[in-house]
């Protein structure tokens, strides 16, 4: 089981049962460094929960995510996004009471301990990657905005920052354009091409258009296994993926 | 200079909430009160160190703790366990069959005093345990509960229920406790007569100012990153655990400091009232607590204080007139504060206090500006005040 590999991201096995009902049911997946991955499948193949047992919100029943060869199974939450994982929820999460600014500074990874809080003083350092990070998420001007007045595309990508100022090595993304325009679509499309430069990412998407713009590569999920996986292509040709997925 | 003008009194608004709370609370009413209502006024000021508790907690950290009465008392008790040994000498004791405990303890066929009494006879000892005792519980209830992720209506039973238990604990140990009565008859602290009008006035003062400072502490609390982090844990509690942050750490680190707080207020009581009981520990006393701060605004420490006041002078005033009316007033107050301004007294003011205020500068541009209104609950808008 314990084996050395290169991948960022290796699940091996990784089963989840729900009271006998398996969610995910010996789950293999690995991701390269550099690499974005795109999850689809249809409703209830167990996409979210996948992000869930790598993220450690949810416990998995056997089975083993290695990150970086480090097994994640074990730790905490927090433990894990501080390893180097990082998580977006299906609907926007953000502080709707915090300003844009104030969102992006609670992310920073520096004093996320109680005295740590207490003591934090906002240094040149953070204002400027802030400043950077809101540049890359299309919100520079809106900074001192509250959270919540944003429009939902832009919450959208304000949790992406949040993610992305902590550097993950590891990013997941759960329906990222869910609700976006299609300008904001293609931008979003433009930001993850970008942000997946030295990192892994992983993303759920229905929106095939949008997979087409940004996959390397295609995971397509059913009742908790994998199907089918290869590029889009090759998966959209693939007669199992059409009969269960595409052509409904 | 400008940080903590900025943090701690929490900018132009900030610091004229604070400056009339001061002025209402060292000039105001010891001017205008005899030294009887005055001594009522400074029990009344007790309970908003609750009150004040009851803002971090809950208005900012969205933990509704029903058992800020425990805390309170335990503050209360620790300090009358210290008065009653001092006023329980050999001497003044001479007639009971064990002389040198208190009494309750002798009518109780007790013949030595229990140990956990002993170091009480430290007045250094008793202020460090004023403080300590509640921070400890409230850690062990805090790691029991939220590190098990226990929150929200769940937490606030169980708080209910210890508030429950420690009373009957209290009542049921009477000849460690003193029972329903509670520990009675304090008299002197280091021989200072705390019963004389002089002493009454000190502690009126020293109360005063302990409050003041209390404000002043949560607000730099509430101005820090961790009371951002409060309020992003009330929004989004997986969101801050997804960045990387042990949540429960923080709520047990609030809980904490909640439950000191509201045990300086219990001290401060019993050194005011001259005595300490199990009432003061219960359900209801801890629902009361919650009363003053909806009632006041959850999200402003200055209205707390306001509302503290205000519903006590309510209480008295009513249940001398009505005493079987009160708790139905109390109960529609309740109701109408959480149907109809949820944000309590703080949240009208800011709401038709600051547009009536513009209004009367504009009439009054020429003549003198208008004298204070005392009646005004200076609310600061509780984000940028606090």
């Amino acid at each position: 089981m314990s084996s050395e590999t290169d991948f960022t991201l290796a699940v091996e096995d990784l089963t989840v049962s729900f009271d006998g009902f398996k969610a995910v049911d010996g789950l293999n997946l690995y991701v390269d460094r550099n690499e974005l991955r795109v999850v689809i499948g249809p409703n209830g193949a167990g996409k979210t929960t996948v992000l869930d047992l790598i993220c450690g919100k949810t416990k998995a029943t056997t089975g083993s995510i290695k990150f970086k060869n480090h097994e994640l199974t074990t730790l905490s939450e927090h433990e894990i996004v501080r390893a180097g994982v990082g998580r977006k929820f299906q609907t926007p999460s953000i502080y709707e009471n915090l300003s844009v600014y104030e969102n992006l500074e609670i992310s920073y990874p520096a004093k996320r301990g109680v005295w740590g809080c207490l003591a934090f003083k906002r240094t040149a350092e953070i204002d400027q990657r802030v400043r950077e990070i809101a540049t890359e998420i299309f919100l520079q001007d809106s900074l001192d905005m509250e959270a919540g007045l944003l429009s939902h595309g832009q919450k959208q990508w304000l949790e992406i920052g949040m993610l992305l100022i902590q550097d993950p090595e590891l990013l997941m993304l759960d329906e990222p354009v869910a609700g976006m325009s299609v300008k904001e679509r293609e931008q979003t499309a433009e930001l993850l091409n970008r942000i997946a430069k030295g990192r892994s990412v992983i993303v759920i998407e229905h929106d095939m258009e949008f997979v087409k713009n940004i996959a390397h590569k295609v995971t397509v999920l059913h009742q908790g296994k994998i199907l089918a996986e290869g590029s889009m292509d090759k998966v959209q040709n693939d007669p199992k993926v059409i009969e269960v997925y595409l052509g409904h | 200079m400008t940080a903590i003008y900025k943090h701690i009194l929490g900018g132009k608004q900030g610091a004229i909430g604070l400056a009339i709370l001061a002025a209402l609370i060292f000039l105001v009413l010891p001017l205008s009160l005899d030294i009887f209502r005055l001594n009522l006024v400074g029990k009344y000021l007790t309970y908003a160190f609750a009150a004040v508790s009851l803002v971090l907690l809950w208005g900012y950290g969205g933990i509704l703790s029903l058992g800020q009465g425990v805390f309170f008392g335990l503050g209360g008790y620790c300090m009358a366990m210290f008065l009653k040994l001092e006023a329980s000498s050999p001497e003044n004791t001479a007639i009971q069959s064990t002389p040198g405990i208190p009494d309750f303890m002798d009518w109780n066929q007790l013949t030595q005093l229990p140990w956990f009494w002993q170091p009480f006879d430290s007045f250094g000892f008793t202020l460090f345990a004023i403080l300590a005792v509640p921070a400890l519980l409230a850690y062990i209830i805090g790691v029991a509960m939220f590190k098990r992720r226990v929150g929200g209506v769940y937490f606030s039973i169980i708080t209910q229920a210890i508030a429950a238990i420690i009373t009957i604990l209290i009542v049921g140990q009477q000849g460690l406790t003193g029972g329903i009565n509670g520990i009675t008859d304090l008299k002197t602290l280091h021989g200072w007569d705390i019963r004389a009008d002089s002493a009454k006035l000190f502690l009126y003062y020293l109360n005063g100012a302990l409050l003041i400072g209390v404000i002043l502490l949560s607000r730099f609390i509430l101005s820090s990153k961790l009371g951002r982090l409060m309020l992003a844990m009330r929004d989004k509690e997986d969101r801050v655990r997804f960045s990387g942050y042990d949540v429960s750490n923080f709520k047990i680190f609030m809980f904490c400091v909640a439950a000191m707080i509201s045990a300086v207020g219990g001290a401060m009581f019993t050194l005011q009232v001259g005595f300490m009981s199990p009432s003061f520990v219960g359900i209801v006393p801890s629902i009361e607590m919650v009363i003053f701060a909806a009632v006041g605004g959850r999200m402003s420490l200055i209205g707390a204080v306001y509302g503290a006041l205000i519903v006590n002078f309510g209480k008295t005033f009513f249940s001398e007139s009505f005493p079987e009316l009160w708790l139905f007033l109390m109960g529609g107050l309740f109701i109408a504060v959480v149907m109809f301004f949820p944000n309590g007294l703080a949240g009208l003011y800011e709401k038709y206090g600051n547009q009536a205020l513009a209004k009367l500068k504009g009439m009054l541009r020429k003549p003198a500006p208008p004298a204070e209104p005392v009646n005004e609950v200076a609310a600061t808008p509780a984000r940028e005040a606090a």
